[in-house]
C-alpha cells in the first residue's frame, strides 16, 4: 500500500497558474529540468478565471504613465506596508513581461494605433491594464501553457502536494499523491517553487475554486518557513448574490472601469459620500466628471467607484447594514445607464464585457444592458503568504521559493486590481532563474536524505481517513466556512476572533476524525479530506494575524480599532512554527526605503 | 422545495452503472449545484471536475440528458425536472470513474501542432503594431475554454475513434488560431492534410452546435483551413510550384 513512484528534478514547480509557468518556462529556459505539478487539469488554474487585466506602466494609452507612478499607486495602494523593492522591481519590469507574452503569442486588445491597449482600474492612476475584453486570464494561461510545453517541462496534472521534504534545513522535494489514481508519488528536487495561489475556500462567500485551500501557505510554513501579512484578506465588492447558488462569483472591476456605477435602494451614488482623506485630490467630487474620467477625458478625476476595493466593499456593507441595500442584501451595479451616453451602448456593453453580460443572461437571468445587478463582496484574494527575498524570490528555508498569490510582500496591506496578474509574471520569472540557478550550485544526490520511515509515517497519516468510521470532511468543511465568515470576516472583533481559535481548535479535532468512503480512485471526499488539514492551519494563521494587529489598515478592518495607527503598527505581522512545533507570532521592522523612492512617493501624492 | 432526482453515472468502465440520487433544488441552481449537493450529502466519493463555476475553465464538461455541455452554465430550469436528470462522463474519451475522463491525450495532441512563430519585432520599440481589425479573427478561436466538448461530440472521434489519425476540432481552432495570427511565419497546411487528418472532418457542424463559447469552430475555423490545404496542394498552379521548388 505505501509505495510511491518517485521523480527527480532541478526544479520541482508546485501550481501550474500564473506564477508557475512562468517560474517553470524561466527555470526550463535556463536548462534546468523542470517538473510541474498541479491539482486540477494544465489551464484550469485560477489564473484562467482573472478578467479585468494586467497592470503595466506601458504607457499606451497615456504618456504620462511610467513605472514611478505605477510604484507609487501600488505603495498607496498597500498603504506602505508593501516591501518596497518588491514594489520597484514590480513596476520596472512587469511592461516586459507583458509584451514577452505578446511575443509568446498573446492577442492583447488595440489601440488605434496598433499597440496594446489598456483601461482605467481601481487605484491606478492611468489606464493600465492590458486586457482582452473580460478575459485577460484565460489569454494569459493559455499563452504561458502553450509556449511552456515546447520547453520540454514535465507537468504532472491532478497531483496534489502535501508536505515539503526537507535535510539539513533545506528543501529537497516534496511528497504527494496523483489524484485520478490515488497512488502516493515523490517528487526529489534541487530547488522547489510555491505557487499554489490563495486561500478563499475558507470562507463561504468566495470567488475561489475548491482549490484554493491555501496549500502552499500551510506547506511552507510547516517547513519552517515564515509567513507575512497573513491578517490581509481582499474582499473584493462587487461579487454575484442572487440566485443563492452563485453567490461570490465575481463581477470584475473593469465594470465599473467602463463606467458602471453603484447605487442604493435609494438610487443613491452613495460612494460620493465616503472618500478617504489621501484619495481626495485624485478622485471626481461629481458624477460628470466620473463619467468623463471612464471615458478617457484625462484631465478628469476617477469616480469613487474606483476606490481601492477594501474601501468600496466596507463601503458597501455600511450601505446594507443601514438598511439601504438592495433586496438580496447587496446594493445595485448599474452598467446599462451608459446607453444614455453612448450611442449603441448595449452593444458597447457587450463588447467591452461580454463574459459578464454572459454570466448574468445564463446564471441569473439578467441583461446587464437593461438591468442593475445586485452585488455584494466575495472574498477575493489573499494579500499574506510565505515571506520571500525580494530579488530572488526565496523564502526563509534555503531551497524553498515562493512566487504568485502565495508570496507576500508586493501588495502590502491591500492589492490593486490587475497588480496580480503582473505579480505572477515578473515574479514567476525571478523564481524561475533563481531556483535553478540554486538548484546547480546546491547539487545532492538523489537518494540522499530521504528517510524511509518520515515517507511512510506521511502516507500513513494520508490514508488513515479510509481506515476508521467518522464524521463525512464536506460538513467539517462547510463548518469552518461558516466560522470563518461570521467571526473573522471583513469587519472584525478581539472577542469574535477568539471565539473563531477555539472553533478552529474543535475543527482540527473534527477533521482528524473524518472518514472517507469507497477506494483511492478519484475520491473527492479523500481529497476534501486532506486539503482540509491545510485550510484549518492556514485559517488559524490568518485569525492569530488578525487578532495581533490592533489597528485598522487596508483590508484588515476592526471595529475595536478603527484606525491606523502608524506610530505602532508600520510593520508587518510573521508567523513562524517554531521547532517545538508551536504557531509563533512576532513584528518584523519593515526594510528601510531608500530616498529616491520616497521622493517618487512623495511627488506622486 | 422541489425535489428532483439524478440519475448519474457512478463507477469505471466495467463495472458502472447508473445511480439514482434525490435532492431539493432551490431556484437558480445549474446542474454543477445538484452534484455538489449529492457529493456533500450522499455520495462523497463522487468524481468531478470544476473550478470557476462560471463557464471559464472548462473542468465541468458531461453529457446531460445526452447533450455535451458544461454542468456549471446548465440552470435546471432549462431541463425537464419531472423526470430524472441524466448526467454521464463524455464519451469520446477513457473513463476515469464517475463523471470523469481521462482527457489526457488532448494534451499530447497539442504538444504535437507546430508551435507559434512570430516575424522578427518591426516597430521602433521592438514590438509589432497590430489593428483591432486583425485580431479580432484570431481571438475569436482564442477565446477557446478547452472544454473539450466539441471533441467529444464530433463523430470522427466519438463513433470512428480516430484519435491517432485526426485531431478533433479544438485542435483545428487551436490551428487555425496560429494559422491566421497576425504575426506567426509557420506553415501548418502540411500537418493539417497529412498527421492532424483535416479530411476526415465532414463538415457535420455538430461541433459548433455544442461549443459553450460560440466559436464558429467549421464556418470561422475548418473551412478556411481547409480551404488552404487546397490551395496549397490541389491547386494544379501551385502544385507544379511546389514540385520544382519543394
Ligand atoms: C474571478 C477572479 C478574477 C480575477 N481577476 C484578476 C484580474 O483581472 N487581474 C489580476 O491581476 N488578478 C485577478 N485575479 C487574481 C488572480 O487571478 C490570482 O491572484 C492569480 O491568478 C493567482 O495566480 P497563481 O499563479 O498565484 O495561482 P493559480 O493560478 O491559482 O494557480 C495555483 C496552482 O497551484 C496548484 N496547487 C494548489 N495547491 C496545490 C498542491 N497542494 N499541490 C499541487 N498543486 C497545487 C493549483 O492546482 C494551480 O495549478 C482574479 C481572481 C479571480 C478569482
Ligand atoms: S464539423 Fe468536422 S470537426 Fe466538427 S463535428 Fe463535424 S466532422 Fe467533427
Ligand atoms: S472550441 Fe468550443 S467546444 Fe471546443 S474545446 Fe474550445 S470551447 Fe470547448
Ligand atoms: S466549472 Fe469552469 S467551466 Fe464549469
Amino acid at each position: 500500500m505505501l509505495e510511491y513512484q518517485m521523480h527527480e528534478y532541478d526544479v520541482l514547480v508546485i501550481g501550474a497558474g500564473g506564477a508557475g509557468l512562468r517560474a517553470a518556462i524561466e527555470a526550463s529556459a535556463r536548462g534546468a529540468s523542470v517538473g510541474v505539478i498541479t491539482k486540477s487539469l494544465l489551464g484550469k488554474a485560477h489564473t484562467v478565471m482573472a478578467e479585468g487585466g494586467i497592470a503595466a506602466a506601458l504607457s499606451n494609452v497615456d504618456e504620462r504613465d511610467n513605472w514611478k507612478v505605477h510604484f507609487a499607486d501600488t505603495m498607496r495602494g498597500g498603504q506602505y506596508l508593501n516591501n518596497w523593492r518588491m514594489a520597484e522591481l514590480h513596476a520596472k519590469e512587469a511592461p516586459d513581461r507583458v509584451r514577452e507574452l505578446e511575443a509568446w503569442g498573446a492577442l492583447f486588445d488595440r489601440t488605434k494605433d496598433g499597440r496594446i491597449l489598456q483601461r482605467n482600474f481601481g487605484g491606478h492612476r492611468y489606464p493600465r491594464l492590458a486586457h482582452v475584453g473580460d478575459r485577460t486570464g484565460l489569454e494569459m494561461i493559455r499563452t504561458l501553457q502553450d509556449h511552456g510545453i515546447h520547453l520540454g517541462m514535465e507537468v504532472h496534472m491532478e497531483t496534489t502536494a502535501l508536505r515539503l521534504l526537507k535535510q539539513d534545513g533545506v528543501v529537497i522535494g516534496a511528497f504527494g499523491y496523483d489524484r485520478e489514481r490515488g497512488r502516493f508519488l515523490l517528487f526529489r528536487a534541487g530547488a522547489v517553487v510555491l505557487a499554489t495561489g490563495g486561500i478563499g475556500r475558507a470562507y463561504k462567500i468566495t470567488s475561489n475554486s475548491w482549490e484554493y485551500t491555501g496549500d502552499g501557505h500551510s506547506l511552507a510554513y510547516h517547513a519552517g518557513a515564515s509567513l507575512i501579512d497573513m491578517e490581509f484578506v481582499q474582499f473584493h465588492p462587487t461579487g454575484m448574490i442572487w440566485p443563492p447558488s452563485v453567490c461570490g462569483i465575481l463581477v470584475t472591476e473593469g465594470v465599473r472601469g467602463e463606467g458602471g456605477v453603484l447605487k442604493n435602494k435609494e438610487g443613491v451614488r452613495f460612494m460620493f459620500g465616503d472618500i478617504p482623506e489621501n484619495y481626495r485630490s485624485q478622485t471626481a467630487d461629481n458624477e460628470e466628471e466620473g463619467w468623463r474620467y471612464t471615458q478617457g477625458d484625462r484631465n478628469a478625476r476617477r469616480p469613487p467607484e474606483l476606490l481601492t476595493r477594501d474601501h468600496v466593499a466596507r463601503c458597501i456593507m455600511r450601505e446594507v447594514r443601514e438598511g439601504r441595500g438592495s433586496p438580496h442584501g447587496g446594493v445595485y451595479l448599474d452598467i446599462a445607464w451608459i446607453k444614455s451616453r453612448i450611442p449603441k451602448g448595449a452593444e458597447h456593453i457587450k463588447r467591452k464585457l461580454p463574459s459578464m453580460y454572459h454570466q448574468f443572461k445564463q446564471l441569473a437571468d439578467i441583461d446587464i444592458t437593461e438591468e442593475p445587478m445586485e452585488v455584494g463582496p466575495t472574498t477575493h484574494y489573499v494579500m499574506g503568504g510565505v515571506y520571500v527575498d525580494a530579488e530572488t524570490q526565496m523564502s526563509d528555508v534555503p531551497g524553498l521559493f515562493a512566487a504568485g498569490e502565495c508570496a507576500a510582500g508586493l501588495h502590502g496591506a491591500n492589492r490593486l486590481g490587475g497588480n496580480s496578474l503582473s505579480d505572477l509574471l515578473v515574479f514567476g520569472k525571478r523564481a524561475g532563474e533563481h531556483a535553478a540557478c540554486f538548484a546547480k550550485e546546491n547539487r545532492t544526490p538523489a537518494h540522499h536524505g530521504l528517510d524511509s520511515d518520515q515517507i511512510k509515517a506521511m502516507a500513513e497519516h494520508a490514508v488513515a481517513p479510509f481506515e476508521r468510521s467518522g464524521e463525512n470532511p464536506y460538513r467539517v468543511q462547510a463548518d469552518l466556512q461558516e466560522l470563518m465568515q461570521r467571526l473573522v470576516g471583513i469587519v472584525r472583533r478581539q472577542e469574535e476572533m477568539q471565539a473563531a481559535l477555539e472553533g478552529i481548535a474543535e475543527l482540527k479535532k473534527r477533521a482528524n476524525a473524518v472518514a472517507v468512503t469507497g477506494n483511492r480512485e478519484y475520491n473527492t471526499g479523500w481529497h476534501t479530506a486532506l486539503d482540509l488539514q491545510q485550510i484549518l492551519t492556514v485559517s488559524e494563521i490568518i485569525t492569530r494575524s488578525a487578532i495581533a494587529r490592533k489597528e485598522s489598515r487596508g483590508a484588515h478592518f476592526r471595529e475595536d480599532f478603527p484606525s491606523k495607527n502608524d506610530g505602532e503598527w508600520s510593520c508587518n505581522i510573521a508567523v513562524r512554527q517554531s521547532a517545538s512545533g508551536e504557531m509563533t507570532i512576532e513584528r518584523r521592522p519593515l526594510p528601510e526605503m531608500p530616498d529616491e523612492l520616497k521622493q517618487v512617493i512623495e511627488q506622486m501624492k | 422545495m422541489a425535489v428532483t432526482t439524478f440519475r448519474i453515472w457512478r463507477g469505471c468502465d466495467e463495472q458502472g452503472e447508473f445511480r439514482d440520487y434525490t435532492t431539493e433544488v432551490f431556484p437558480g441552481m445549474v446542474v454543477l449545484d445538484a452534484v455538489h449537493r449529492i457529493q456533500a450529502e450522499q455520495a462523497n466519493d463522487l468524481a468531478v471536475r470544476w473550478n470557476c463555476k462560471a463557464g471559464k475553465c472548462g473542468s465541468c464538461s458531461a453529457e446531460i440528458n445526452g447533450n455535451p455541455r458544461l454542468m456549471c452554465m446548465t440552470r435546471l430550469n432549462s431541463l425537464p425536472l419531472d423526470r430524472p436528470v441524466t448526467l454521464q462522463p463524455m464519451k469520446t474519451f477513457p473513463l476515469i470513474k464517475d463523471l470523469v475522463t481521462d482527457v489526457s491525450w488532448n494534451y499530447a495532441v497539442k504538444k504535437e501542432i507546430r508551435k507559434f512563430e512570430p516575424r522578427p519585432p518591426d516597430a521602433q520599440d521592438r514590438t509589432w503594431r497590430m489593428s483591432q481589425g486583425d485580431v479580432d479573427r484570431v481571438q475569436e478561436f482564442r477565446r477557446c475554454i478547452e472544454c473539450y466538448l466539441c471533441q467529444d461530440v464530433c463523430h470522427v472521434l466519438r463513433e470512428h475513434s480516430l484519435h491517432d489519425r485526426f485531431i478533433g476540432p479544438r485542435f483545428l481552432v487551436h490551428t487555425a488560431a496560429l494559422e491566421m495570427h497576425p504575426l506567426d511565419n509557420a506553415n501548418r497546411t502540411g500537418d493539417l492534410k497529412d498527421r492532424h487528418g483535416i479530411g476526415f472532418c465532414n463538415i457535420t457542424k455538430c461541433c459548433t452546435k455544442v461549443c459553450p463559447e460560440a466559436i464558429a469552430i467549421t464556418d470561422n475555423a475548418i473551412i478556411p483551413l481547409k480551404e488552404r490545404v487546397v490551395d496549397e496542394y490541389f491547386d494544379p498552379v501551385r502544385k507544379l510550384f511546389r514540385i520544382l521548388r519543394p
